[in-house]
């Protein structure tokens, strides 16, 4: 993977990086997926983050706690009708009881799916190449483009220095 | 105390790659204790059950008292933790990690407890509800095996709650040690690179967990309360026995908190982290479930007391006056007369203070489960049924390793982990009103040359507000 990426110390210069790229993106050849933002947490309130907000994670995982709801629902009244207990006179399949295991298999359903969800929209694991410096650990912010056209590199850098950065780097 | 973000990260990755004497030392100690366990354990395996106290009619003893105590510690840590996270307390910052740890460990050796206390341990798996040629299947009308499934889900909700905050750091971590360790870190870091979107969602994941654990929470302590209140015996059949139990289990499992992190804050130098504010947050945490825990147990014993039932006042005369009055009485001076005043007067509601509290509460917590559990197998409704029960030096060490299993995974963590989220520290730090009010007047050059760190930013407030 080519980059080229500058270090901003402040949100807000990165946030003017970020919109100086996108609107000379096009002419440069640039698209918006080849712009990269890295921090080493997260900046609420600035558009470079808050373009990522939206996600229907909440939706999902209300849907995996209805799965789970089933799953321990079927789950709990098979073994009770292929293996009925003797309960003497008593339902062999009782709904409060059954209840109890339904609701704590709903929660699973919701967390688990929560966890999937999240390391699939997050791309996560994943091991290949990335776009990093040791910097951000030091509460820097990567502003950067990937494998840029070589023509547009001069015009990128300037954006980026322009934008409060002091050097331009490239790997 | 102003820290720069190279500063936290320096101050709280240098307990991964230092290691001092005193660490081993507590390595050593708690080590032992677990090998004491290991082979307590082994000889119970050799001998058979019948190394334990238990005889009928006292079946349940010190086993199920660490079971429910370990189980009522466990509620520290992830349901604090996500009851702050909702809060937005951004006081929470340095001690969630702490929590989350104990929840997961502590439900660990709690699980353990009732697979050792199966005649034949290593065919626990028998319980595991599967189709087999035995045809035993699971009966879900058992509180027992409700135990099983919420314990499952809290462990499993408790350990991806703990997990999914460590990716983030585990990337700083993977950037900045060297050796095996950066390898490790590689693997616990999923390849986090910190986009806005991986912020995004793992903010938004964090938000859900915290809210679907806080019910699983408070559900498991109900049934582990609903082992012995389903059951129509006399000091246990009783409605209040869910929230009576979650309100003990809370009170406990904070002074295990308060407990860990003052040995933290001691023995990894994170004195500029874990203040004394948090201490006097998390007592007056503690106070207010003092207060609750001797209301309950008040309401509790006056019911039993005013109904004037022949089974239930054995069960409170034997407990109060009987043979198992001295224990009561501790219990009553170490869960209510020691920490009042020292966590209701300011002055007192130091480190220190909380942790003499803290200290008592859980030998408290502790009798309160073995008084809820031996005086009632004792004194059960007819006096033919009646027995005794005292615990041999078997039960007596796998207690004790109890404990030392805890303390040793707590040490194993803290060299593997750093104990407190460095990213949400940071940005706690950068949300923090205090410097938003600095930054108005913000000259990073000359604030960073006074710090004497160039090209690190400085961050003007207090980390721990």
């Amino acid at each position: 993977m080519k980059a080229l990426y500058a270090l901003y110390s402040d949100p807000d210069a990165a946030q003017r990086a970020v919109n100086s790229l996108k609107l000379s993106g096009g002419s440069l050849g640039i698209g918006e997926r080849q712009i990269v933002v890295v921090s080493s947490e997260p900046f609420d309130g600035y558009d470079f983050s808050d373009e990522h907000s939206q996600t229907r994670i909440f939706l999902i995982a209300s849907l995996g706690g209805i799965c789970g709801a089933l799953l321990g629902l079927l789950f709990v009244r098979f073994t009770q009708f292929v293996y009925p207990l003797p309960t003497g006179g008593m339902p062999i399949a009782p709904h409060w009881t059954n209840g109890i295991i339904t609701y704590e298999t709903t929660m699973l359903g919701a967390i688990l799916t929560t966890v999937v969800t999240l390391l699939v929209t997050a791309q996560l694991p994943h091991f290949g190449p990335r776009l990093s410096d040791p910097e951000i650990w030091q509460g820097k912010i990567l502003v950067g483009v990937t494998d840029p056209p070589e023509k547009a590199r001069p015009e990128l850098e300037k954006q980026l220095r322009l934008a409060g950065a002091s050097q331009v780097k490239t790997v | 105390m102003a820290k720069t973000a190279e500063q936290i990260r320096a101050d709280l990755l240098r307990p991964l790659v230092r290691t001092s004497p005193a660490y081993w030392f507590a390595v050593a100690v708690a080590g032992s204790m677990v090998l004491a366990g290991v082979f307590a354990f082994s000889y119970q395996v050799y001998h058979g059950l019948g190394v334990w106290g238990l005889n009928w009619p006292v079946f349940w003893a010190f086993d199920i008292t660490n079971f429910v105590f370990w189980i009522g510690i466990s509620h520290a840590g992830t349901l604090i933790s996500a009851i702050l996270r909702l809060a937005n307390a951004s006081w929470r910052r340095p001690v969630t990690r702490c929590a989350e740890a104990i929840t997961v460990f502590a439900l660990s050796i709690g699980a353990i407890i009732p697979i050792c206390h199966l005649g034949r341990p290593w065919l626990f798996f028998w319980l595991v509800p599967y189709p087999s040629e035995r045809h035993i299947w699971p009966n879900f009308r058992s509180p027992l095996l409700w135990d099983f499934v919420a314990i499952l889900t809290y462990l499993s909700g408790s350990s991806l709650f703990l997990l999914l905050p460590m990716i983030p750091d585990a990337g700083a971590a993977r950037d900045l040690v060297k050796g095996w360790r950066k390898h490790l870190y590689s693997l616990m870091s999923l390849g986090w690179e910190g986009t806005p979107k991986q912020w995004h969602r793992l903010e938004s994941a964090m938000h859900i967990m915290a809210i679907a654990i806080i019910p699983v929470a408070v559900s498991v302590h109900t049934i582990v309360s609903w082992d012995f209140a389903m059951t129509p015996v006399p000091g246990w059949h009783s409605t209040i026995f869910g929230p009576y139990f979650v309100v003990g289990a809370i009170f406990s499992g904070v002074a295990g908190l308060i407990l860990a992190m003052a040995l933290l804050r001691k023995f990894l130098h994170l004195e500029d982290y874990l203040e004394p504010i948090h201490f006097d947050h998390l007592g007056k945490l503690l106070l207010t479930f003092s207060l609750l825990w001797v209301y309950f147990t008040f309401a509790e014993h006056i019911t039993a007391w005013y109904g004037n039932d022949v089974a239930e006042m054995n069960v409170l005369w034997a407990t109060i006056r009987g043979p198992f009055a001295p224990l009561f009485w501790a219990m009553v001076f170490c869960n209510f007369i020691i920490p009042f005043p020292l966590l209701a007067i300011k002055r007192l509601r130091t480190i220190t203070g909380t942790c003499i509290a803290s200290c008592t509460i859980v030998i408290g917590m502790w009798l309160e489960r073995f008084l809820i559990i031996v005086p009632t197998l004792e004194t059960k409704f007819l006096p033919y049924s009646w027995g005794s029960y005292s615990p041999t030096w078997v039960e007596i060490t796998l207690t004790v390793a109890g404990f030392g299993m805890m303390a040793l995974l707590y040490l194993v963590f803290s060299k593997l982990v750093p104990m407190i989220s460095m990213w949400e520290l940071e940005a706690g730090v950068r949300k923090a009103p205090i410097y938003r009010r600095q930054a108005v007047h913000f000259e990073p050059q000359a604030a960073t040359a006074k710090a004497g760190l160039a090209g690190a930013e400085p961050f003007a407030t207090d980390v721990s507000r």
